[in-house]
């Protein structure tokens, strides 16, 4: 149960997608014009990521290794394509506010990057709740982010007007613009509470994810070498 | 002779000229479209100058001091881009318009930036066009006691016959700073006259757009429907007094003539096409951004070096 919590844990805070590894920024600056826009990315995301990193962790001894990205992207592909038809069937609303994010799923890096540095290597259960710390993690930065836009650019909050009338809403938050401002604001609260953490003396290191580097700085040093790795034999070492 | 012996690193040669003296002589030049545009419309400039000008130097006192630095608003520069702020505002905007943009300007464009000369893009206008696409309908809300209507752009650009004459003089609707050709140009006349700017890039500016006009505005050499582009909307504010930023302007004389010509194509794709109006500060913004590849394409050769290859 410990490497459970500690999975969880991991993808919510220490290493949040978002605003610690910086990954998947397409979905997150286009589809959070509203919290619930957040929300239902973030959590068709966890979806899709938690299954996919049980079956790709199931399926770790049988994929080879020269051929395991386009083993991935099927396993990835076949289960976006499912979430897409229930969401169609089940919530046409949010499929429609979606739109073509939900196919781009497949090519979201959060997913291939914990297929490729985690659930390739850990057994299925570590790997399924690091797909849904991950996706948690993804999915609170997502309603922040929404939150933060919505209420500054509509003046609501998941669709109930929650700012005073007089209130004038600055609409360049629901618009481009206002997705990098909102990040960049979120990020650097989430880097502050790091630096104080660490002050206070808490352990506020990344846990090793098979792969241990930090992906912001990486260049070819952590688990990309693999991916060019003549070989195409990874070192299948927990660093 | 002891005097020429005298050794020294460089540079050699000094200006008297600092950042603070520099930034208000830019100040007493902003000073006639002010008091045009105070007179124009009334005590509602005045107020929204005022407040947006406090706005900036606030900001930009109170950042400096949470972050333990240096207060650097003794430089005049905030007060330089709270004031070229608020002349983009309509008259009819809010106190908190001003506010907003003045906190914006100073916050987001240049302290985040790192303070004044690390900002890439003019903060007046990165307020500016902020404020346009987030409270579009205030920000284009030109109607006030002494005018209600459109500016003579907007009208211009419908086909409407426009009154050049009260143009040049100022008397129109349109932003505080922006009406009156007149007083930029005494401003623009004292800046040259003490040096802190030159023609290279108003100049090179305003030749390139009216020559775009002229081929591209659909009535040829129509001298009064070039003269209206001329003395309408916020060319001439912009032209002297926001493209000659020395932060956001090329350091290069070549550069400073790309720059220019840059600017008046853009104003002029702007006008004639874009669905707006006006985009004298679109237009800007984007030159500022492209200011670093300017400079990389037009360094100079220097001294010794290059030449005619044998």
């Amino acid at each position: 149960m410990n490497s459970v919590k500690e999975r969880l844990v991991n993808g919510i805070v220490k290493e949040n997608p978002t605003f610690v590894l910086m990954l998947g920024m397409c979905p997150t600056l286009a589809v959070t014009t509203s919290a619930i826009n957040g929300l239902g990315m973030g959590l068709t995301t966890m979806v899709v990521l938690a299954l996919s990193n049980a079956f790709i962790s199931l399926l770790r001894n049988v994929i080879p290794g020269k051929v395991r990205i386009p083993a991935f992207i099927v396993i990835i592909a076949s289960f976006v394509t499912m979430v897409e038809l229930l969401l169609e069937g089940f919530l046409p609303a949010l499929y429609d506010a979606l739109g073509i994010y939900i196919p781009l799923i497949v090519v979201n890096c959060i997913i291939l990057g914990r297929a490729e540095s985690y659930a390739s290597k850990n057994p299925v259960i570590p790997s399924l709740f690091d797909g849904i710390g991950m996706g948690l993690g993804f999915s609170f930065a997502l309603t922040c982010m929404g939150a933060v836009r919505e209420l500054i650019g509509a003046g609501t909050l998941f669709g109930v007007t929650v700012m005073p009338e007089s209130y004038v809403p600055c609409s360049i938050f629901i618009m481009a613009p206002g997705a990098f401002f909102v990040l960049s604001v979120l990020t650097a609260v989430q880097n502050k509470v790091k630096i104080a953490g660490e002050r206070k003396g808490k352990d506020m290191s990344k846990i090793q994810s098979g792969c241990g580097s930090d992906c912001m700085n990486c260049s070819d040093t952590g688990c990309r070498k693999r991916i060019y790795d003549e070989k195409g034999e990874g070192e299948k070492t927990n660093a | 002779m002891s005097d020429l012996m005298k050794v020294s690193s460089n540079p050699h040669i000094r200006s008297k000229a600092s950042t603070s003296s520099i930034m208000l002589a830019v100040v007493i030049a902003l000073l006639p479209a002010a008091g045009f545009g105070i007179y124009n419309f009334g005590l509602d400039a005045l107020i929204l100058i005022l407040v947006t000008v406090l706005s900036t130097v606030l900001t930009e006192y109170i950042f400096e001091k949470i972050l333990g630095k240096k207060s650097t608003i003794g430089d005049y520069s905030a007060v330089v881009t709270g004031l070229l702020l608020a002349l983009n505002l309509p008259s009819s905007a809010p106190w908190w318009i001003g506010v907003i943009g003045g906190i914006f300007a100073i916050l987001v464009v240049k302290m985040l930036f790192g303070g004044l000369g690390q900002n890439f893009m003019n903060p007046a206008l990165g307020a500016r066009c902020f404020l346009l696409i987030s409270f579009t309908s205030i920000m284009t809300n030109f109607d006030c006691d002494a005018y209600t209507g459109a500016t003579p752009l907007a009208a211009l650009k419908n086909g409407e016959a426009v009154d050049i004459y009260n143009m040049v003089i100022g008397k129109t609707a349109g932003t505080i700073g922006e009406t009156s050709m007149i007083a930029i140009i005494i401003g623009a006349c004292f800046l040259i006259l003490v040096g802190v700017i030159d023609l290279r890039i108003p100049g090179s500016y305003i030749v390139s757009f009216v020559i775009f006009i002229t081929i591209f505005g659909g009535h040829g050499l129509d001298y009064s429907f070039i003269s209206a582009h001329l003395a309408g909307g916020g060319l001439m504010l912009g032209a002297f007094f926001m493209a000659t930023d020395y932060v956001t302007r090329p350091v290069t004389v070549k550069g400073q003539y790309v720059f220019g010509i840059l600017l008046g194509i853009l104003t002029g794709i702007f006008r004639i096409f874009g669905a707006s109006a006006e985009g004298v500060s679109y237009a800007i913004i984007i030159g500022n951004l492209l200011v670093p590849l300017i400079e990389r394409v037009t360094l100079p050769t220097a001294f010794g070096k290059g030449g005619a290859k044998a």
